[in-house]
């Protein structure tokens, strides 16, 4: 037997896994960007409040709409604020509630679109409709209704959004599961007798996680975008918390002459959401899903 | 050397692996043919027959390149050659005829239409002259009306018929040289004789060279003059296709052969060991050295050169052939089955009737299933403990939705299935307890699919044996290891995922996990289609060895009768759903047989040039088994008359415990087969 030291591959732990993956996705240009973006971007969210120059509500009218210096970097806004501090730290409320929103957004989408999936006929049916139904409501409107009845606070933000965005994510769950639940081996298992969770849990989820763990790493990106709207509108953070969403707002009327505070928070907005999306990109071809072969759901 | 069509001359092609080696797909080919010559290109998968034979249309599959050599067709070689001048070889000089026809063909296109295109492309002809050649060409390739073929849809037509277009339009171009990539492999035993045939006449009539690539010694025996035997990207043997049929003086060849199940003997081939290196892998020495049996110390440190022996007219890759020059013939030894039938039954299915049919909802509310023409419809089964029966019968049989009711995975619409002679066993899955789903195993034909690709050889076998015995810890994997062990896997292998085991080693990981279960009745549908030949006949061999010492009943389901009649005891053919002929195997193969039998054997590729398959019927497919009267009225050649429209043909039996339905009486039968 010749060929075992060539094929011997032991079971990795997950840790181990992990770190394999993202060592391949650094090897990729893009994937290095991207991973570097989104690390930096983190590593700032949890830093900026003790780097932070200035104090972000610090209102000054004899410094108002200062250019950029050596005391003020990126300039000051409308009401003398300094730009630079609510750059920093205007990342911090959008990424968390992003991140948890996501998090929902994967755990139920990505389980009702296995259940679908895996049951069929009748009960998917329904269910699929439903979704369908929801999907045809402009989100925005739906999230303006609730925020505006509900208020804006985290509690209500993170499941809101990420019942949202979970939708999509059924789609492609139950369609990664029909992939999955024609082949003999969950035939196999359904001789054997094994119960329904039995077989979503040991057959179906690790044949589905990598396109359902991708997909969702999207829907971050743009769950991080649709938030940044809805503080663009007045519905997300409210001030004088800094965020990029409200800070665009604010600064967008004065742009002609005051380019400096709008420019830095759409520069930070904008980085993060190419640093996740190459980062999802990357990630799906390390592990093995070419996303550019695959219709949009 | 004008006769000389295509050269090819130290071909080699590879790819780099990750980390910067060169692995080499082909090693150094070289080889001519001829014009007019029909050249068979055979080996296992991975044995680069296929790069070898796109190479010769220049191309090279992505991921792939050229390392050295060249193709020359017409003196100039083709994979140097810019894309442009290569479309004016393509398709008019050369052209090529994919396995899967029904994947090449444009689902959307009319056939007409797509043979016009290819007309267009590669023919001068003008729109009345292209209007007469289609029909020309469909007449060519022997399809039945071409002016109504010619306005179908890819869809409508059978495989076979596929096939045959694909043909036409191959032929579109008047093609000096035809590349064919395994065009039988995909299509029932009758359809792909037919096609052959069609080959070989198209081959003398147009006089065009054909290069044959193919993993079944069977079908290149049928159709090639020369035959081209290749072996982890080597040409081990080359040379007339008689000669190598019957004579094979290169081990692997030889071994091949030998393992190959035939029509006239009984019993389980000879298997080889082992399995074809990964590419890279060999760094010295013979790359056949592990699985010889003539091997010395010699092949394992030198490569053998391809040598040409002028008397024979072969080129032979190997330091020992001389000994088996004077081995004459390839002479076939076979373990025989014993089998400890007893006379108890163990499983019995009466009057047993099968439908696909969408339930109506009235149906669905009362939970029954109407339909006057079930697929498959009164099968009467007794299957004794310890025995093989195998259930034969083209695609569409109904013999694998017979397994699946078997297993409880598909609802009957009549008829007992019943278990040790007094247990009826459920038709719905969740009505079975546990022990009635252990009871009854089942094996896949392709391991690819039924074992979880994310799970470890462990957690694989480890599943039955946690859900039906409750085995956990040491306990577990003591027995996971006695298991491999008994497929002789080693303690090894638990570690591992599926995707690094080779087919065979797969298969018997499928083996191991049925044979955890401790099941009475296995369940094998077309367990050795997916394997390569020298695999197969040593997975048949580990089932039966499994079978003599477990006691267990096999349900056996194969299109392929030789490896029908290696292993099986008795045999069931099935036509549309409905049982034709039952008997002992000995029996079956013997004439007299049911007019379906006798389409069925006659079609059996051997590989052997001296027998040729016999066309008895027309290979027409038939969407929807008849309302009335016997099943094969379709295809029969001999029909009686309006009996075998109107009504149900009755039992016979034969001398030997054969039962036939038939209305022409047996000896009546026995006179027209003899």
């Amino acid at each position: 037997m010749k060929l075992d030291n060539i094929y011997k591959e032991e079971k990795k732990s997950a840790i181990a896994k992990l770190s394999e993956i993202i060592i391949t996705m650094a090897s990729r240009p893009s994937g290095l960007i991207g991973l570097s973006i989104l690390v930096f971007h983190i590593i700032l969210a949890f830093i900026s409040p003790y780097i932070a120059p200035h104090d972000f509500k610090a209102i000054d009218p004899t410094l108002m709409l200062q250019a950029p210096s050596a005391e003020y970097w990126f300039g000051t806004d409308d009401l003398g604020r300094d730009v630079f501090t609510r750059t920093i730290l205007g990342g911090r409320t959008a990424l968390t509630i992003t991140f948890f929103g996501s998090l929902i957004a994967l755990l139920w989408g990505g389980l009702l679109g296995i259940f679908c999936g895996l049951v069929g006929g009748k009960i998917d049916d329904v269910v699929m409709r439903i979704v369908d139904a929801f999907l045809s409501i402009p989100w925005i409107l739906a999230m303006l209704l609730i925020v505006s009845l509900l208020g804006t606070s985290t509690e209500v933000l993170i499941p809101a959004l990420g019942f949202f965005y979970g939708k999509g994510i059924v789609r492609v769950a139950r369609a990664a599961t029909h992939d999955v639940i024609a082949k003999d081996f969950i035939v196999s298992a359904k001789a054997r007798g094994h119960s329904n969770f039995s077989i979503i849990w040991n057959e179906i989820i690790p044949n589905v996680r990598d396109a359902i763990l991708v997909e969702g790493a999207m829907r971050w990106s743009w769950m991080l975008l649709g938030f940044s709207s809805l503080s663009f509108l007045g519905f997300g953070v409210s001030p004088p918390t800094p965020d990029w969403g409200l800070m665009i707002s604010n600064a967008r009327g004065l742009m002609s002459f005051a380019y400096w505070a709008v420019i830095a928070p759409i520069v930070g907005l904008s980085s993060l959401i190419i640093g996740i999306n190459l980062t999802a990109d990357a990630f799906a071809k390390a592990l093995g899903i070419d996303r550019s072969t695959k219709a949009p759901v | 050397m004008t006769d000389i069509i295509q050269k090819v001359k130290n071909l080699s092609i590879g790819f780099r692996s990750k980390k910067g080696d060169e692995i080499l797909i082909l090693k150094n080919i070289s080889t001519n043919i001829k014009k007019g010559e029909t050249v068979g290109i055979v080996g296992e998968s991975g044995s680069g027959k296929s790069t070898l034979a796109l190479a010769m249309m220049g191309y090279v599959k992505h991921g792939l390149y050229t390392i050295g050599g060249e193709c020359q067709f017409n003196s100039s070689n083709l994979l140097k050659m810019k894309s442009k001048d290569l479309e004016k070889i393509r398709g008019r000089k050369i052209a090529m005829i994919p396995q899967n026809a029904g994947q090449a063909l444009t689902p959307n296109l009319k056939i007409g239409y797509q043979i016009d295109e290819a007309l267009q492309l590669h023919s001068d002809l003008n729109e009345k002259e292209r209007e007469k050649k289609i029909s020309e060409l469909l007449n060519k390739v022997r399809l039945p009306s071409p002016e109504t073929i010619a306005l179908r849809y890819p869809h409508e037509l059978s495989g076979g018929q596929q096939q045959r277009v694909a043909v036409a339009m191959a032929l579109a171009g008047t093609p000096d040289l035809l590349l064919l990539d395994e065009p039988t492999t995909g299509l029932d035993v009758t359809t792909q004789a037919h096609v052959l045939e069609l080959l070989n006449f198209i081959a003398k009539d147009t006089g065009t060279s054909m290069v044959y690539v193919s993993h079944d010694l069977g079908a290149i025996a049928q159709v090639s003059d020369r035959i081209i035997v290749m072996y982890s990207g080597e040409i081990v043997l080359e040379g007339p296709s008689r000669d190598i049929l019957k004579r094979p003086i290169h081990p692997y060849t030889h071994g091949l052969l030998k393992s190959i199940p035939k029509l006239s003997l009984a019993g389980l081939p000879e298997s080889m060991p082992g399995s074809q290196p990964q590419p890279g892998t060999i760094q010295s020495g013979c790359s056949f050295f592990d699985r010889c049996n003539f091997s010395d110390e010699n092949c394992k440190n030198n490569s053998p050169q391809l040598e040409f022996l002028k008397d024979l007219n072969t080129s032979v890759r190997c330091f020992n052939y001389e000994k088996l020059i004077n081995e004459n013939q390839v002479s076939q030894t076979v373990n025989k089955i014993k089998n400890k039938s007893q006379d108890k039954e163990i499983l019995n299915l009466s009057e047993v009737s099968i439908s696909y049919a969408k339930q109506k909802l009235l149906d669905q509310i009362f939970n029954r299933i109407s339909d006057d023409n079930p697929t498959v419809k009164d099968i009467n089964i007794n299957i004794k403990k310890g025995e093989t029966i195998a259930l034969v019968g083209e695609s569409g049989s109904g013999k694998s939705t017979i397994l699946k009711s078997i297993a409880g995975l598909l609802r009957t619409k009549d008829g007992l299935i019943r278990f040790d002679e007094n247990r009826n066993l459920s038709s719905d899955l969740k009505e079975r307890d546990p022990n009635d789903l252990r009871i009854i195993q089942l094996i896949f034909q392709n391991p690819d699919e039924s074992l979880n690709p994310n799970h470890t050889i462990e957690e694989i076998i480890a599943q039955p044996l946690k859900l039906y015995f409750g085995l956990k810890g040491e306990e577990l994997k003591k027995n996971i290891i006695d298991l491999l062990q008994k497929v002789r896997l080693g303690e090894f292998y638990t570690s591992r995922y599926p995707r690094q085991l080779s087919g065979g080693e797969k298969q018997r990981v499928a083996v191991a996990r049925a044979f955890a279960a401790k099941p009475d009745i296995i369940l094998c549908d077309e367990v050795t289609s997916a394997l390569d030949v020298s695999v197969q006949a040593a997975v048949l061999n580990l089932l039966q060895q499994l079978k003599e010492n477990f006691g267990t009943t096999y349900i056996f389901v194969s299109h392929d009768l030789a490896v029908v009649r290696a292993i099986s005891d008795r045999v069931a053919v099935l036509y549309q759903g409905r049982l034709c002929e039952v008997g002992p195997s000995n029996d079956v193969y013997r004439f007299p047989s049911h007019p379906y039998t006798e389409v069925l054997l006659g079609a059996v590729l051997e590989p052997d040039p001296d027998i040729k398959p016999k066309l008895v019927a027309e290979d027409i497919v038939e969407e929807r088994p008849p309302e009335k009267g016997c099943s094969f009225q379709g295809r029969c050649s001999r029909i009686v008359g309006d009996i075998c429209k109107k009504e149900i043909p009755p039992w016979q039996l034969t001398d030997s415990g054969n039962a036939i339905r038939c209305h022409i009486p047996i000896k009546e039968l026995q006179k027209e087969q003899f």
